[in-house]
């Protein structure tokens, strides 16, 4: 670990001019940004440790929430309107990671959470565009088993690790941010980028852009929503392939519908072609799998995870289909 | 023929030929001709008693000291720099700015490390127990991608840790062979153990299979696999004057210290290797770089070292288990009876070491047929070298094995239970000699009815609970017996009546002390608080390996002869005023805190008083263990009937083990709540290699690219099932008090286990490890 500065912001005013400054990153629960510095992939000359700032989960007029940046991840999945109205969330989380990283962990950190690819978590030995772009990426023709079926490029293969982000991206959060130039909202689908031929590059927030709140607008959809995440072991190990969705019917039909996928691009999937296909039509069991096709019709597999495309086309099925009973 | 006695023969060498004329003239109980340990016989005392771990207070207060925990005046702490390529010349290292770096002592290279001989090669001799046999740090070859090129002392591992990332490196790569595809395409050669080849045959087993009427014909893979004990490798280090003191994390004190001479050019007496408590050893903790490097970088530097490898660091420079390639060929009867088993493969290991994986041991005792052929070809690759992990043969070998014999049971139509009780030999199959103790089928019976599987429906794909395919498997789990020479012990009795048992032995977690402590109490008479059990040291008595299983018998032969020689010795005390006067060593027994006639305890005189009227404070004897013949004249093994039931997802094809049960047969159980843990964690270890691990080296460039443990996957509290241990506890007349050693059986035969249970669930027959769900898609 490369020696920093260490510094706690009392406001976010305060966050904004300390992270200002060269070099400076904001430390939410550190569970991610310590991790890469102890591999030196991350070496902040300061640390900004934004715990402090708002940590509340408040009603919006209207029905929504706002979820300050600082909440753990712990407190929004136990907070009793999200169980209630936006159960994917709930689930989605409490899959993630382990209990203690859980109370760490901060919702602003886990959006920005990085990839973990194997590659470029190792500084010393491998290639890395993400690490050092233009370097190559040795990752395309190595062990790629978690690595994107969709949206990826030649200079990047991996994916984000997030689950919480899944279930945000299926409920059209909307992200706060406020920054030198002043405050900004964004959907969350414009938060994350797609690797193309700057993988290092991989939100659209500016340097010393401080996220402050995630904004949950009112839907009755999400009150009927799940999340299913498959991975190699029952617990403590990152997505394969997850599903966060939301269904309403009118009777036996689709009346509206929310679904991203986690584990299969660089960023939280929102399946915007799976959805399209799906509103208005037929709730059946071969109209789910004809809308999980209709979203994979692009995707690219490497050496090691041809599998996830079948497999999140099943699990998307699956989803779906316990969705719809449960409606019935 | 048998490639481990054989083995053992070879590491014997010229001490064969004195320990056995010294057992001419001291036969011991279990020899040929001898009665068994009369400690068999004891049924109510100590031995059997579920005693839980003498250590376990102190590990929960924290109070247990281990390597990486002795603190000493002046210590530095080291950080390792490790190769990037797996073969050629360091071109170019700056070390300038790690030396200028806070804090920093010393940056040792090829350049400046005090000149070392290699380790010798583990059982290249008596007490050989190094990884490998390259020079350390002495000059600018890399033979292996994450080869130690750089020790950085500093002091803080803080410190140090930050000055090895301002090291720069640059290498001259040469073309490395790091795919086992391209190395097999260039020939494989045999595979040699110890020199031996791993290799026998019986009868014409080619013919035979070609010529039955049923045949199972398959291949299997299983892939490498890391160490990941709980404590990663540490040692903290210091010279005293030409006196080497090593606190190690070690299951070979003895072996270590004598290493460690040969390396540093030192008798082995000067040398001191402690290892108070391990956490957990399973074959990976011997004699390792890192702890020649902390002895030489503490030379250099003048001051103690405290080593500890970063899980990393494991990773680079600990061997694991190496991948197998393996052919299973059954030939049968129609009624189910074997005619011919071939088992052979390929195993590859490094060029620094020689272990192909022995993947055909299981199948050398575990079935009859009147013909067998089995055979370990190997290749070299330039990797780190392999090593022993947790049933080195047996884990791997009885994935394909026992595979293969549900495959054959699935073409009879054969209930796989009694197609393995059916084809049990009557003599070991392959020496021909008498089973010692053998109680498989009784294991077979008793854990078939405690699980139910008589509730399983043969019929493959054909039980559900909802989304989940469920189904039922089985497989036998196997490991040999083995007692290395070499142990001896020291009893101390004193005056105010307690007794203190020392032998270089180990605690690696799994019980030793306390059983040993119990063993001890029952042999000596008296009560377990008046034992001490001391080990974990190199000044101590005895050369004793915590590996193979063979630590049990090693003490408790070591621990007879010394209480033969204690009961002389006490008689002579005892002289003409006793009780027992006249009497000879063979007709007085230990009981009841003192000597005693065996058929008449009413002559009896307490140690207390024969060391009170005697005048003496102390009496101390040390016995060395006669030389293992039993292993020569008799097949001695333990089994196990494992039983499984999985779920596997239909949707997903995600594995879940439901329920597990093992029953074993490996003799008397000293402790059932120590035993029962270290099968246990046996099989969760097997869930692990059945399920989920598979180390992922990258061909291209021989490089482990899951060096975590968030990446290398072993298994969460929530892929271990209630998990069920049963055993016949039928002592084995010729071990040691009856026991044949358990550390290592439970591991075997999961894989197969739980294959076998997939293959019942879904009709899919996967032969590969790990069965992830992609397999099953
Ligand atoms: C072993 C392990 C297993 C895990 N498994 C999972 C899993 O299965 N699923 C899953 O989803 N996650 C998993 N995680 C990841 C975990 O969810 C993240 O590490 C965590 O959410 C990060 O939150 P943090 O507050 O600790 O972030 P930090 O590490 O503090 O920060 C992460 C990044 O976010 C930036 N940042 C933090 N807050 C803000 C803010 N308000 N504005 C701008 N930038 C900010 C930091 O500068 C840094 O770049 C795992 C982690 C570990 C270590
Ligand atoms: S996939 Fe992306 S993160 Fe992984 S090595 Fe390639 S460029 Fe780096």
């Amino acid at each position: 670990m490369t020696p920093f500065d260490y510094s706690r912001a009392g406001d976010v005013a305060e966050a904004l001019r300390l992270g200002g400054a060269a070099q400076a990153k904001f430390l939410g629960g550190g569970t991610n940004l310590v991790d890469l510095m102890r591999e030196t992939i991350e070496r902040p000359a300061a640390l900004v440790d934004i715990t402090r700032l708002p940590a509340d989960i408040a009603e919006r007029e209207g029905g929504g929430l706002l979820i300050g940046a600082a909440v753990r991840n712990t407190a929004l999945a136990e907070h009793p309107a999200v169980r209630r109205r936006y159960p994917v969330l709930s689930r989605a989380i409490l899959a993630g990671a382990s209990a203690q990283i859980r109370n760490m962990a901060t919702v602003g950190g886990n959006l920005l959470q990085r990839t973990r690819c194997p590659y470029f978590y190792d500084d010393a030995g491998s290639r890395c565009n993400k690490r050092n772009p233009g370097q190559g990426c040795d990752a395309i023709d190595g062990f790629n088993r978690n690595h994107a079926i969709l949206g990826a490029s030649e200079a990047c293969v991996a994916t984000h690790p997030s689950d919480m982000c899944v279930a945000l991206a299926a409920l059209d959060a909307v992200v706060h941010v406020e920054g030198g130039h002043g405050k900004r909202q964004m959907p969350f689908g414009e938060l994350h980028r797609l690797p193309g031929d700057r993988p290092d590059q991989e939100t659209t927030l500016q340097p010393g852009e401080l996220i402050t709140v995630i904004e949950l607008p009112s839907q009755s959809i999400a009150a009927r929503s799940t999340y299913r995440k498959v991975r190699d072991r029952s617990s403590y190990a990152f997505a394969l392939v997850s599903v966060a969705a939301a269904l309403k019917l009118d009777g036996g039909k689709v009346k509206d519908v929310r679904l991203a996928l986690g584990g299969v691009a660089h960023k939280p999937w929102r399946a915007l072609k799976a959805e399209q296909a799906l509103r208005g039509g037929e709730a059946t069991a071969e109209a789910f799998r004809a809308a999980a096709e209709a979203e994979f019709t692009d995707a690219a597999p490497l050496r090691d995870n041809a599998f996830k495309i079948e497999l999140a086309k099943r699990t998307i099925t699956a989803v779906l289909a316990e969705l719809a009973g449960d409606a019935r | 023929m048998s490639i481990v006695n054989e083995a053992k023969q070879a590491v014997r060498g010229a001490a064969m030929d004195v320990m056995e004329k010294a057992v001419a003239l001291a036969p011991d109980s279990w020899m040929p001709g001898g009665e068994p340990d009369p400690l068999i016989r004891a049924r109510h005392g100590s031995i059997g008693a579920s005693i839980p771990r003498i250590d376990g207070p102190l590990k929960v207060r924290g109070a247990a000291r281990f390597a990486a925990e002795f603190a000493l005046d002046g210590m530095l702490y080291a950080a390792l720099m490790f190769s990037t390529v797996p073969k050629g010349r360091i071109a170019t290292l700056d070390t300038a700015a790690a030396e200028a770096a806070p804090g920093v002592a010393l940056v040792m290279t090829h350049r400046n490390a005090p000149r070392m001989k290699p380790m010798p090669l583990f059982m290249t001799a008596e007490k050989a127990d190094g990884g490998d046999n390259l020079p350390i740090m002495q000059d600018d070859r890399i033979h292996w991608n994450g080869q130690p090129i750089a020790v950085v002392l500093a002091d803080t591992q803080e410190q140090a840790d930050h000055a090895v990332s301002l090291i720069s490196v640059t290498y001259e790569a040469e073309a490395a062979l790091t795919s086992l595809a391209t190395a097999k395409a260039k020939g494989t050669e045999p595979g040699l153990f110890l020199g031996q080849p791993l290799k026998a045959e019986k009868g014409d087993a080619d013919a035979a299979f070609v010529n039955a009427p049923v045949r199972v014909d398959r291949r299997y893979s299983t892939p490498r696999h890391n160490h990941n004990a709980i404590e990663p490798h540490a040692a903290t280090v210091a010279w005293q004057g030409d006196k080497l003191i090593v606190h190690d994390a070690s299951q070979a004190v003895q072996h270590t210290a004598w290493s460690l001479g040969d390396v540093f050019g030192i008798a082995e007496e000067q040398v001191h290797v402690t290892s108070p408590f391990v956490g957990g050893g399973f074959g990976g903790k011997c004699l390792w770089q890192h702890q020649v490097l902390g002895a030489a970088a503490s030379k250099l530097a003048g001051r103690p070292v405290r080593i500890a490898l970063s899980r990393e660091g494991v990773y680079r420079m600990i061997g694991g288990r190496t991948l197998t390639e393996q052919r299973f060929a059954i030939g049968a009867e129609p009624d189910g009876r074997f005619v011919a088993l071939i088992h052979t493969g390929v195993a590859p290991t490094s060029r620094q070491n020689a272990f192909p994986e022995p993947f055909i041991l299981p199948t050398m005792s575990s079935y009859g047929s009147p013909n067998i052929k089995l055979d370990v070809e190997t290749v070299h690759l330039d990797m780190l070298a392999n090593t022993f992990m947790r049933a080195p043969g047996e884990s791997v070998g009885t994935f394909a094995m026992e595979s293969a014999i549900d495959e054959m049971a699935v073409a009879l139509g054969i209930d796989p239970v009694e197609l393995r009780i059916l084809n049990q030999p009557t003599e070991d199959p392959l020496k021909g000699t008498p089973f010692s103790s053998r109680h498989i089928a009784e294991a077979w019976r008793a854990g078939a009815e405690r699980f139910g599987w008589s509730q399983r429906n043969p019929t493959a794909a054909s039980m559900r609970d909802g989304e989940w395919l469920v189904g039922m498997g089985c497989a036998t789990a196997t490991y040999p017996y083995h007692r290395m020479p070499g142990g001896a012990a020291r009893i101390t009795l004193t005056r105010d009546g307690g007794a203190r048992v020392e032998i270089a032995a180990h605690e690696m977690g799994m019980g030793t002390a306390t059983a040993h402590t119990q063993v001890a109490a029952e042999r000596l008479g008296l009560s377990r608080d008046q034992v001490t059990f001391a080990y974990g040291d190199s000044t101590l008595p005895g050369v004793v390996l915590a590996g193979g299983s063979q630590q049990t018998a090693s003490i408790g032969a070591s621990v007879i002869a010394a209480h033969h020689g204690l009961i002389k010795e006490l008689l002579k005390l005892a002289g003409n005023d006793s009780p027992l006067a006249g009497l000879s060593a063979d007709e007085v027994g230990t009981v009841n805190g003192g000597l005693a006639k065996l058929d008449d305890p009413s002559r009896h005189e307490s140690y207390v008083s024969i060391l009170t009227r005697s005048g003496r404070d102390h009496v101390a004897v040390e016995g060395s263990a006669s030389a293992p013949l039993e292993t020569m004249h008799w097949s001695m093994h333990s089994f196990g009937a494992l039983f499984c039931e999985v779920g596997v997802n239909s949707v997903t094809g995600e594995i879940r083990v439901r329920r597990f049960l093992g029953s074993y047969d490996c003799g008397r159980i000293l402790n059932p709540k120590t035993a029962a843990s270290q099968f246990r964690g046996g099989i969760i270890m097997g869930l692990g290699l059945a399920l989920m691990e598979e180390t992922q080296f990258d061909e291209r460039n021989g490089r482990v690219m899951n060096p975590s443990l968030s990446d290398y996957h072993v298994p969460v509290h929530l892929d271990v099932p209630e998990i069920d241990v049963i055993w016949t506890d039928i002592p084995d007349p010729r071990a040691p008090m009856g026991a044949r050693g358990i550390g290592e059986i439970g591991i075997t035969g999961v894989g197969a286990a739980v294959a076998n249970a997939v293959f019942n669930a879904t009709g899919k027959r996967i032969r590969d490890l790990p069965l992830t769900l992609d397999k099953l898609m």
